[in-house]
């Protein structure tokens, strides 16, 4: 007897959660990472208003200033920081996975591979910081 | 091959993948200082005048149109990809499309708005 069904096939459809991101930590973290780009247009739509307020004069900036200031702000900041830097950590360590695999024909430890990325990053924040606070 | 439908692909993903250094590399800074250290009084902010003085450099200003543009256009591509593939709404996707990459060019153009001329 021949051990296959007299029926047609039928596509698979796998039925998914809403809430699959919540099934595995690697999901979780998969999904936490792309959410940063949330707060990267976030971060981009302050600093815009940043530089509208600078050229509209001091009191325009004084208040950009206060709204800093306001908890509420401070809060969504501090966790657009962290996500951010999620994005930043996870990004540089890309590089091992698509470059630099091998070395001398041994493969290169990954925070070898990525160690030029966070250099750069380092570097990029001095000299922003000191321009931003005025040194320069 | 002149009827063959070229795709976008190409374009949003350079810049999404510039995007993703530019914000990594540039993006925390802004962020510590302007966002956390000068309003909780943790470093001494330089103030309107200093301020000013650094945005009336054409460099600054070419630096925060690169910074902006590529934030927007990384952040839209992302953005897309996580509402249609996380919380599955692809079906949205002509909707989704239109709204992050139109934001992110109506973003960009009012970076180059208000970049353009500073007195």
């Amino acid at each position: 007897m021949p051990q296959y069904t007299t029926f047609q096939p039928k596509p698979y459809r796998p039925r998914m959660s809403a809430y699959w991101y919540l099934d595995q930590w690697n999901y979780l973290r998969y999904a936490l990472r792309e959410s940063s780009s949330f707060f990267v247009a976030y971060f981009a739509v302050i600093t815009l208003i940043q530089i509208a307020a600078l050229k509209a004069g001091p009191t325009h900036y004084a208040h950009f200033q206060a709204l800093m200031r306001c908890p509420v702000v401070i809060v969504l900041n501090a966790v657009a920081l962290a996500f951010i830097l999620l994005h930043a950590v996870t990004w540089f360590m890309l590089v091992p996975r698509v470059a630099l695999r091998q070395v001398l024909n041994k493969p290169t430890p990954d925070i070898i591979a990525s160690a030029p990325n966070f250099m750069v990053w380092f570097g990029a924040t001095l000299i922003i910081a000191l321009f931003i606070l005025g040194v320069f | 091959m002149s009827s063959a439908k070229r795709s976008n692909e190409p374009i949003v993903w350079f810049l999404f993948g510039v995007g993703g250094f530019v914000v990594a590399y540039f993006l925390p800074i802004h962020i510590m200082l302007y966002g956390l250290a000068f309003p909780l009084g943790l470093a001494p902010d330089p103030g309107y005048g200093k301020t000013y003085v650094l945005l009336q450099n054409p460099l600054t200003r070419l630096y925060l149109f690169v910074l902006l543009m590529f934030c927007f256009f990384h952040a839209a591509h992302r953005m897309r990809l996580t509402l249609s593939d996380i919380l599955n709404m692809r079906h949205l996707n002509t909707v989704l499309a239109f709204l992050c990459y139109g934001g992110a060019i109506v973003g960009t153009v009012a970076a180059i708005w208000m970049l353009a001329v500073v007195h």
